[in-house]
């Protein structure tokens, strides 16, 4: 699809063809007090040199790999990009493409979206996929609304070791919708405590996160024990898609929905954005399900086609009644997933699992070694919470003058976890840098 | 889309202005379903989302939606009165609603609260007429 500016000629005709004086005249219908009156208080433009000097500075003052040596995910994840994923992406026919308004016209976008669609109902285990959201918190904000549809119940119960911005966009999303949110609270092993759930009686969902904030995979399959028979629908939530690669999938463990972010597939971090947020649920639900769907099809001519399908889900079937104000996805990070996806392969998605869990595992067994507290016993992924000694906060300031960036400082998320750090290991990372790590922290 | 005069529209059911059709059974019950020119209008029936057995709606009041492959429609109650039963038939199959909008492709069966108001509905030469209204 190409994206062709109107001219002042195609304006000014347009608007004698409505009979409007001006660009104003279109918007008469909105209020007065609610116009702005005055322009846009904007800095002045800047020639491409100055404006490249001043993306410059702004990103000097990130650290950022490879200067720095980065120990933090937390939702955004260093994994190396392979070259075959930048080289696809380059193309023009991926790079310009724009979500499909007028779709059948363009077979190869709706293609690479039905691919990727494949790609994310194999590695969840779900039956259907939609063409992707915005990121991993709206995709669970959006499951969370899913639920309400398909239960009709109005009580949602999350867990709090779901990522805290995860949680704060779905009070975002729900709260004025009137439907209450029940945090679940954590258990001494790091997992999310279940028991004091009371039974699913009047739950929409009950939705955790898998590996959670504190790296931990948990029980999924006791939450899908919960959740079989029931009304309430059964979310898991991601940040690390990866983990999939090694561990059971959402829906072998009778997940309803699983969503999270995708930035993990070969998608920079890029300062936390453009990200992806992927999102699949089983087959029942499809018609409660958000966002746009593209189906495989023949032609009349008996010829393989794409096109948009259960579009009348979608606002502009539907409008206020449909699943989402969503009509977008993103499109280029969907694009880009698939392609990392099918660059590793199932083989290799397994072998990177595998390479991040093992370095995790190392790093923890010698901070163990060091005398550092490792304070919840359950299986992790590529993340984990250590618990330093009094006088820590210094010692990671220092290091970052050595470009180490050594973990994420919990307790502004949890108050309780004081001088505990979210480390977080990837395959960018040597035994070499591990030690150094150790021995740094441990000293 | 056919003319009017290619369309079926049987004595035994009464209309409404939202061309939902409601027919009297034995005891309080009663059959709804959509009339022969809006299965005509919708096109091809690909989904019919129902209510839950049990519930109770008012007449006039929306108990579900018709989507076709180019657009979803509600569904308003012709009468007062509570779901007794939803076509089954049509999670499998819901183009009978286009193939035998009467028969086969009802929609609810209903235990009417008060069948006077039937009274209120068009008879068939009624809705004829109004149909035509709306073609010309």
């Amino acid at each position: 699809m190409r994206y062709l500016p109107h001219t002042s000629e195609d304006i000014s005709e347009m608007l004698d063809v409505v009979g409007a004086a001006g660009l104003e005249d279109l918007f008469s219908a909105i209020p007065e007090d609610c116009r702005r009156k005055t322009g846009l208080d904007l800095p002045e433009p800047l020639t491409e040199w100055e404006l490249n000097d001043l993306m410059a500075s702004l990103a000097s003052a990130m650290a950022v790999s490879p200067e720095y040596k980065v120990f933090v995910g937390a939702g955004s994840y260093e994994h190396f990009i392979p070259a075959s994923v930048s080289y696809l992406l380059g193309r023009s026919e991926f790079s310009t493409a724009y979500t499909p308004y007028q779709p059948e016209i363009s077979q190869g976008t709706l293609q690479a979206i039905f691919e990727y669609q494949s790609y994310v109902t194999s590695l969840l285990g779900m039956d259907v996929a939609n063409a992707s959201m915005y990121d991993g918190a709206s995709a669970l904000a959006e499951a969370l609304l899913m639920a309400v549809r398909a239960s009709k119940l109005r009580k949602v119960a999350v867990s709090s070791l779901i990522h805290p911005f995860y949680r704060r966009v779905a009070r975002t999303y729900l709260e004025p919708a009137g439907i209450e949110i029940v945090e679940l609270p954590y258990l001494e092993n790091g997992r999310t405590n279940l028991q004091e759930l009371n039974g699913t009686g009047d739950l929409a969902a009950i939705a955790v996160q898998s590996p959670n904030f504190f790296g931990i995979i948990e029980d999924l399959e006791a939450v899908g024990n919960l959740t079989r028979d029931a009304r309430t629908l059964f979310i898991a939530s991601f940040t690390e898609p990866l983990a999939y690669g090694l561990f059971k999938n959402p829906g072998s463990l009778g997940a309803d929905i699983a969503c999270g972010e995708g930035q993990s597939f070969g998608i920079p971090q890029s300062y936390g954005g453009p990200t992806l947020g992927m999102f699949a649920c089983r087959k029942q639900y499809i018609r409660s399900m958000p966002g746009r769907l593209v189906g495989k099809t023949l032609d009349r001519d008996g010829k393989t086609g794409f096109v948009l399908t259960l579009s009348t889900r979608e606002q502009h079937i539907r409008r206020e009644k449909a699943t989402s104000n969503i009509c977008t996805n993103s499109g280029l990070c969907a694009t880009t997933a698939a392609m990392y996806m099918a660059s590793l392969g199932g083989t290799g998605l397994r072998e990177l699992a595998r390479l991040n869990f093992d370095r995790t595992g190392y790093l923890k067994q010698q901070l163990a070694a060091a005398n550092l507290k490792i304070p919840f016993a359950s299986p992790t992924f590529n993340e984990f919470v250590v618990e330093f000694p009094e006088g820590f906060e210094d010692r990671r300031r220092r290091l970052l003058d050595e470009k180490i960036v050594a973990g994420l400082p919990l307790a502004p998320y949890y108050p309780e976890l004081d001088r505990h750090c979210l480390l977080c290991v990837t395959e960018t990372k040597t035994k070499n840098d591990l030690d150094v790590l150790v021995r740094k922290l441990a000293g | 889309m056919k003319e009017i005069e290619e369309l079926s529209f049987p004595e035994d059911v009464r209309y409404t202005r939202d061309h939902e059709w409601a027919k009297k059974l034995e005891g309080s019950k009663a059959l709804v379903g959509i009339t022969d020119y809006a299965q005509d209008q919708l096109g091809d029936i690909v989904f019919v989302e129902a209510p839950e057995v049990g519930s109770a709606f008012k007449k006039g009041e929306e108990f579900g939606t018709l989507e076709s492959v180019k657009a979803v429609a509600p569904v308003y109650m012709p009468l007062s009165g509570k779901i007794l039963a939803v076509n089954g038939a049509l999670e499998e199959s819901p183009g009978l609603v286009n193939e035998a909008p009467y028969t086969d492709g009802w929609l609810l069966e209903v235990e009417a609260a008060d069948f006077s108001e039937l009274d209120g509905l068009m008879d068939r030469d009624a809705y004829l007429e109004m149909l035509k209204g709306l073609e010309s």
